[in-house]
């Protein structure tokens, strides 16, 4: 389970490709999201992690196209299947939308629409995408909320959002996600607003219900502990660029960006007894104020001088990628 | 630096909130009062110069206990002595304004807990100018510009408005300001649940610092417990409004011994060993308008028997642990 599957370019299930997002303005154009580019195999779990701003839910936002206006996609390509899904007509991508990506966001109750049954949102979302009889639909909306473990499935249906606890609208909600068997789910921060013990039973929920429709997930957090649990492989995020890429356990035990290596020891360890967390000087820039060079490089503490001048792309350091010009060999390591 | 006596005893402290539908509603529909007991019977002492740490899940009465403590509600029942006097009785006197300057609370949001028209120098100024320690100008710039020096900013932000700095820099604001009448006494509702983490990191560090520099002494409320780890002394876990398990930090993570405690821990998703299977306890928070009978936790407690159905389980204290749970008591588990 933990292997990380083989990403050749024939088989990944989406491809995000040199992606651009930005938003323009009167004072120009803000470039929000610059050169992302990742794929996701069929049935990996991709954890994308990144404090505040860091262009995280814009990427899954880019994804299924729901881009708030006036933000855009300012370049690259996104594709899914093989197919580009980035330039689509909007009613080419509702159908899309829900059909072979599902969405699952933060808060369960904006979610859900508060004036209809549980039942009727699933069943119209069913029928949206399949051709099947209301009677069929209503079977299959009953077993959907089975297989994210509600009890009483028939009378739940027959209930509306509010009646649910926020860990069983998170439920509905996933299984509206997954009511049209998509093949690639977006998780925008899943377990954020759920207490511990709740969002615990989330994450092994989400965890199997994909393994067993062996659908893909891209899981967008900022919490470290989940992505450990949960993803095979990991996106760094930082100042709307990737900063590192690799399998999950590689990320966490041997980064190679300075950035995810400060992030790593700046997280309190529920394990270990430590009198100073490591911290992080400074603040994420702003995305008018952008740095030259790498984006990270005033709060980077082996900032050499290639670092303000030129931005770096992904290089591969070890197991994982970064962007990081430490990994560059042949200008060789300074620090 | 600790003297004898705890700086914080909270006795029984109790908080129920009238929920009734309204009046008209009753009379009509036959609707019945209700009342929520959002804190129920809480119990701790905290020695000066020390962290206790609440934990627990939303609607636990972790922050309704933060209130009691700084006087923004009154208790139903109980109360809280501060320094051998009786905190709520003080508040209510003139010189409980002089009380309220040694307790100072640091709000979670520090989006909304700072006045958005007004500049840094009149928010952290603002104690000051209200308990009449400076009334000079010049004097009140200097204290202002210390302060925020103190937690890392520099006195030249003070003619700034909070709309311009980050979120971890106004939660520093605010640190500022709590520190501002030199208080002994900081109830923290959770700090830096609102930060991420690189910058949770720097807050956290400067607490630390200050508490080290000053005795501070801390309530620390939050529901991350690798955060209360960090910053505590002593830790009281949370459960519907009761205290379930109080033990110093070290025995507290080391050996868990109340089954919501050892549930809480094993919930929590760990950095270091991926791919470790847990069974997540099943079940949610009841609805604390119709708690369980018995042990609140019992619904969700695999060590659960008839008493705990039946009878409420009291804060004992079991091997230097204070502890209620029946099945603990009994040592079943």
């Amino acid at each position: 389970m933990r292997s990380t599957p083989v990403c050749g370019k024939h088989m990944s299930l989406l491809q995000v490709k040199n992606l651009m997002v930005e938003f323009p303005g009167r004072r120009g154009t803000l470039r929000a999201l610059d050169d992302i580019s990742f794929d996701i195999a069929p049935g990996e779990i991709l954890g994308v992690v990144g404090e505040s701003g860091a262009g995280k839910s814009l990427t899954g936002a880019a994804i299924i196209g729901l881009l708030e206006p006036p933000g855009r996609i300012g370049g690259g390509q996104i594709l899914l299947e093989g197919q580009r899904i980035d330039n689509l007509p909007y009613e080419q991508m509702r159908h899309i939308r829900g059909r072979k990506i599902g969405a699952i966001f933060q808060d369960p109750l904006t979610s859900l629409n508060p004036l209809y049954t549980v039942g009727r949102q699933l069943i119209e979302t069913i029928q949206t995408h399949l051709p099947v009889s209301n009677a069929e639909a209503r079977q299959r909306a009953i077993s959907l909320l089975q297989d994210t473990g509600i009890s009483a499935a028939e009378q739940r249906m027959e209930h509306f959002p509010h009646q649910f606890s926020g860990g069983m609208r998170q439920r509905v909600v996933i299984a509206l996600a997954l009511a049209a068997e998509p093949k690639l789910i977006v998780a925008d921060e899943p377990t954020t607003a759920l207490d511990v013990s709740i969002q615990a039973q989330i994450i092994m929920l989400l965890k199997s219900i994909c393994k067993n429709r062996s659908a893909a997930v891209m899981l967008i957090t900022h919490d470290m502990g989940v992505i450990a649990e949960t993803c095979d492989r990991v996106a760094v995020m930082y100042a709307g660029r990737i900063a590192e890429i690799g399998p999950v356990h590689e990320v966490i035990n041997h980064p190679a960006h300075p950035y995810t290596e400060g992030l790593m020891a700046a997280i309190p360890d529920i394990t270990l007894d430590r009198e100073r967390l490591n911290q992080i000087d400074g603040a994420m820039p702003r995305l008018n104020a952008i740095p030259q060079g790498c984006a990270f490089n005033p709060r980077c503490p082996k900032v050499f001088e290639r670092c303000r001048q030129e931005r770096p792309d992904l290089l591969a350091a070890g197991a994982t990628r970064a962007a990081c010009w430490l990994h560059d060999v042949p200008v060789g390591v300074t620090a | 630096m600790t003297s004898v006596a705890p700086l914080v005893q909270a006795h029984d402290l109790a908080k129920t909130f009238d929920v009734s539908p309204p009046w008209l509603n009753r009379v009509i529909e036959g609707k019945p009062r209700l009342m929520l007991n959002a804190v129920d019977g809480v119990s701790f002492e905290i020695e000066k110069g020390k962290t206790l740490a609440l934990v627990g899940e939303s609607g636990c009465g972790k922050s309704t206990v933060a209130k009691l403590l700084v006087g923004l509600y009154q208790p139903t029942r109980g109360g809280l002595t501060f320094d051998g006097q009786d905190a709520h009785a003080a508040f209510k006197t003139p010189q409980g304004r002089q009380l309220r300057s040694r307790i100072q609370m640091i709000f979670q949001d520090p989006y909304a807990s700072l006045n958005p028209r007004w500049v840094v120098e009149e928010i952290v100024g603002e104690p000051l100018r209200e308990h009449g320690l400076i009334t000079d100008e010049a004097q009140l710039k200097a204290k202002v510009g210390d302060l925020l020096k103190s937690v890392g900013l520099s006195p030249l932000d003070m003619v700034k408005y909070p709309h311009q700095f980050s979120g971890g820099q106004r939660q520093r604001i605010s640190i500022a300001r709590a520190l501002a009448t030199e208080p002994e006494f900081l109830v923290c509702d959770e700090p830096t649940s609102a930060l991420d983490v690189s910058v949770q990191a720097q807050v956290l560090n400067i607490m630390k610092d200050l508490q080290r520099e000053r005795g501070l002494t801390y309530l620390f409320i939050s529901h991350n417990l690798a955060v209360v780890r960090h910053v505590s002394d002593h830790v009281g876990v949370m459960y519907l409004g009761r205290l379930v398990e109080l033990a110093d930090k070290q025995t507290l993570f080391a050996a868990p011994r109340h089954p919501y405690t050892r549930m809480l821990l094993d919930a929590i998703p760990k950095m270091h060993d991926t791919g470790h299977a847990r069974t997540p306890v099943q079940g949610e928070v009841p609805n604390p308008l119709n708690p369980p009978t018995g042990c609140t936790f019992h619904p969700r407690c695999p060590h659960v028997n008839d008493r705990c159905r039946a009878e409420r389980p009291q804060l004992l204290s079991i091997q230097g642990v204070k502890i209620a749970c029946h099945a603990v008591e009994e040592g079943r588990i």
